[in-house]
């Protein structure tokens, strides 16, 4: 199988606190995935998992602690800051803070062009971000001359998707992109990504904490839980018919936007986040109600569960209760 | 029997900026009749700079100036008589404030001082509205509403950057609670918190509201926490309630193109069929379009949306839609 962009045992750790009392979070721990051509990748889960730090390390702005990154048969150790390149360009969570305001728009579009070298003369310029922004829905004349503050904040997130297309990416990294664009235009933005892999063949990870959304856009997704990733499959697979605790959890906390799928139950919430991440075994294990002895004790190895990889004992083959 | 606790007839509420010396106004509420009634969660959804947030500070008496009330009013039901709340004044709209109406506005982590551990915070709460003959029994009642809430002692000692995102929101909610008001408006509650987090917020919100059988009004622009949680849903766009009907029928039988935009937009599991945003950008509150504020974005629009606004069709008991394809409507009070 073709791979894009292999991540191999990743791991980044950060140390918290003061010079006394000291601690270590393993924000990013030993994660593996790839992501295939043409395919739209979802790196998801809640504040503080751990998907950004991922991200921030494919894009070179982190460097990892250990573990390696493959990308167009160039394999990177760690600490080289080496993939803000042609072939990977990132859309940021933002829109308003991406732009300077007293800077008009087209003015990134014309550094990208000059940054890499991708036209000889102004017309040849315009004309290929006029094609960019077409893609969009968009075009040079709607951009010309005009200020950040005179765009939506869902026709800026499309302009940042069009100049990211100007160096032909292969991979377009996107950060929670339509979270703090409305509800009500978000899915014209999300469209766009199915559209750029389907007719363009580029990939997306897509880093995001809304799984609805990320169901309806995605391929396949990694479900990530304090650095580690819990389960990961097709949508179908791990959206569907979750196997991992977590993913069970997660999927039933999610409110449906249907008045016959009400929350039945009630749901505990106990642990702070810096117990979870120090926790020895699994790290889910504090709010498992399957909890066994081993799952205090040792991390959960990966199990593949029905086609899906599933980070929980219960999915050994037998477990030792 | 009329249960209507809180009621808005044409209210009018604008933001009256100068800007470089110029007027400008930004109409954030314009004409709302609304009738919230007793025992209800009430919710309200639309599109970012609607003007929810705007309402709100309306029907919780904290209009501030740039903000006015042009016309129109907002009446509470108060043992049973209607008070304008026009007529408070100000140490009245104290006195209410927490034992009748409880207000926790947007981003309200801000509620918490942040210098003072929980246990303070409540005491001075307590003190300004009990009074302090009763101090020690009042702390003893902060104790037992926390535990019946399920919220862990532990936290009264921490102070608010202590706690995680979800926990000072719901120590919030239970501090707004505490007086039993009849009526609680919450802004945004549970934005930006983890879905899981969320989910206890909402599961807190629906617990005080069986026990006390209040109203709550209820902004998010969650549609899926409306769907979980309201009895009732008001749709707003540009500072005008187009559509209100019961919770099933907004995500079952939406009737304005705007609400049935937004329901049908809606990502959902186990179904991947294409979803459509709202074509176009939302309107200016500054210079808004004639006639139907929607007429630019709507697919449908005839000439007249072009040059009246609609007033309110019943198409069913209790489902009213402002929209010239469901009918020439009334304008006037909200039953
Ligand atoms: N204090 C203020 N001074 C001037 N304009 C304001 C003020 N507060 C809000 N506005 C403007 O009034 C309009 C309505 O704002 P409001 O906060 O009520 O919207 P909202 O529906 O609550 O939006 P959101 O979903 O983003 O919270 C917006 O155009 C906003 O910019
Ligand atoms: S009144 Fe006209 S423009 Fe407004 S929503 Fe109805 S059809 Fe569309
Ligand atoms: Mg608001």
């Amino acid at each position: 199988m073709e791979k894009l962009l292999e991540v191999e045992n990743l791991t980044k750790t950060f140390t918290l606190g003061s010079v006394l009392s000291r601690v270590k979070i393993t924000a990013v721990d030993n994660i593996s995935f790839y992501i295939k051509p043409a395919e739209i990748f979802a790196l998801a889960g809640e504040s503080g998992c751990g998907k950004t730090t991922t991200a921030r390390i494919i894009m070179g702005f982190e460097h990892a602690t250990s573990g390696v990154i493959i990308h167009g048969g160039k394999k990177e150790a760690k600490n080289e800051k080496v993939w803000f390149t042609e072939g990977i360009q990132a859309i940021f969570q933002d829109p308003f803070g991406t732009f300077n305001p007293l800077r008009q728009v087209e003015r990134y579009f014309f550094e990208t062009i000059e940054n890499y070298k991708l036209a000889k003369s102004k017309q040849e310029a315009i004309d290929r971000i006029d094609a960019k922004l077409r893609l969009v829905g968009l075009s040079h004349e709607d951009l010309a001359g005009k200020y950040p503050s005179e765009f939506s904040g869902g026709q800026l997130q499309r302009i940042s998707i069009a100049r990211a297309l100007l160096t032909d990416p292969q991979l377009i990294i996107a950060d929670e992109p339509v979270s703090m664009v409305d509800a009500s235009l978000r899915m014209s933005i999300v469209n766009l990504f199915k559209k750029l892999r389907d007719e363009l063949g580029v990939s997306v990870l897509y880093i995001t904490h809304d799984l609805a959304t990320a169901y309806y856009v995605c391929d396949r997704i990694a479900i990530m839980f304090r650095g580690k990733i819990a389960e990961m499959g097709t949508v179908e697979q791990v959206l569907m018919a979750p196997k991992h605790p977590y993913t069970q959890l997660l999927r039933a906390s999610i409110p449906e936007a249907d008045t016959a799928h009400r929350w039945q139950g009630e749901i505990k919430l106990t642990d702070t986040e810096e117990e979870e991440y120090l926790r020895q075994g699994c790290r889910f294990a504090g709010r498992c109600s399957h909890v066994m002895s081993i799952c205090r004790t040792t991390p959960p190895p990966d199990f593949e569960v029905e086609g899906a990889q599933v980070a929980c004992h219960l999915y050994a083959e037998q477990h030792i209760d | 029997m009329d249960n209507t606790i809180l009621r808005t007839e044409a209210l009018h509420a604008y933001y009256v900026l100068d800007v470089y010396g110029k007027q400008k106004i930004l109409k954030a509420v314009n004409e709302v009749d609304l009738a919230i009634q007793e025992d209800e969660i009430y919710g309200i959804a639309g599109e970012s700079g609607c003007g929810k947030t705007t309402l709100l500070k309306a029907l919780a008496a904290a209009v501030e100036p740039p903000l006015r009330v042009m016309s129109g009013r907002v009446t509470y039901r108060i043992a049973g008589e209607d008070v304008d709340v026009a007529t408070l004044t100000p140490e009245e709209k104290r006195k209410l404030r927490l034992e009748y109406i409880a207000y926790v506005p947007q981003g309200s982590m801000s509620v918490l001082n942040p210098v003072a551990r929980i246990r303070d915070t409540y005491r001075d709460f307590i003190e300004s509205h009990i009074g302090a003959h009763q101090k020690a029994e009042a702390y003893e009642l902060a104790k037992e509403h926390l535990s019946e809430l399920g919220l862990p002692l532990k936290i009264l000692d921490a102070y608010p950057h202590q706690l995680s995102g979800g926990m000072r929101q719901r120590v919030t909610i239970a501090l707004a609670t505490l007086l039993k008001p009849r009526i609680i408006i919450g802004d945004e509650p549970t934005t930006a918190l983890d879905v899981v987090v969320q989910r206890g917020v909402v599961q807190l919100l629906k617990d005080v509201q069986r026990k006390l059988q209040n109203t709550i009004i209820l902004v998010t622009h969650d549609m899926g926490v409306h769907a979980n949680i309201a009895d009732r849903i008001g749709i707003m766009y540009a500072g005008k309630i187009v559509e209100e009907a019961p919770t099933e029928k907004i995500f079952g039988a939406p009737a304005h193109p705007y609400t049935q935009y937004l329901i049908n937009s809606l990502p959902k599991f186990g179904d991947k069929t294409q979803r459509e945003s709202v074509p176009g950008s939302p309107p200016s509150l500054a210079n808004l379009p004639s006639g139907c504020p929607f007429h630019p974005r709507c697919p449908h629009a005839k000439d007249i949306c072009k040059q009246e606004m609609p007033g309110f069709t019943q198409v069913e008991p209790k489902h009213r839609v402002a929209c010239w394809l469901v009918g020439e409507g009334e304008h006037g009070k909200a039953a």
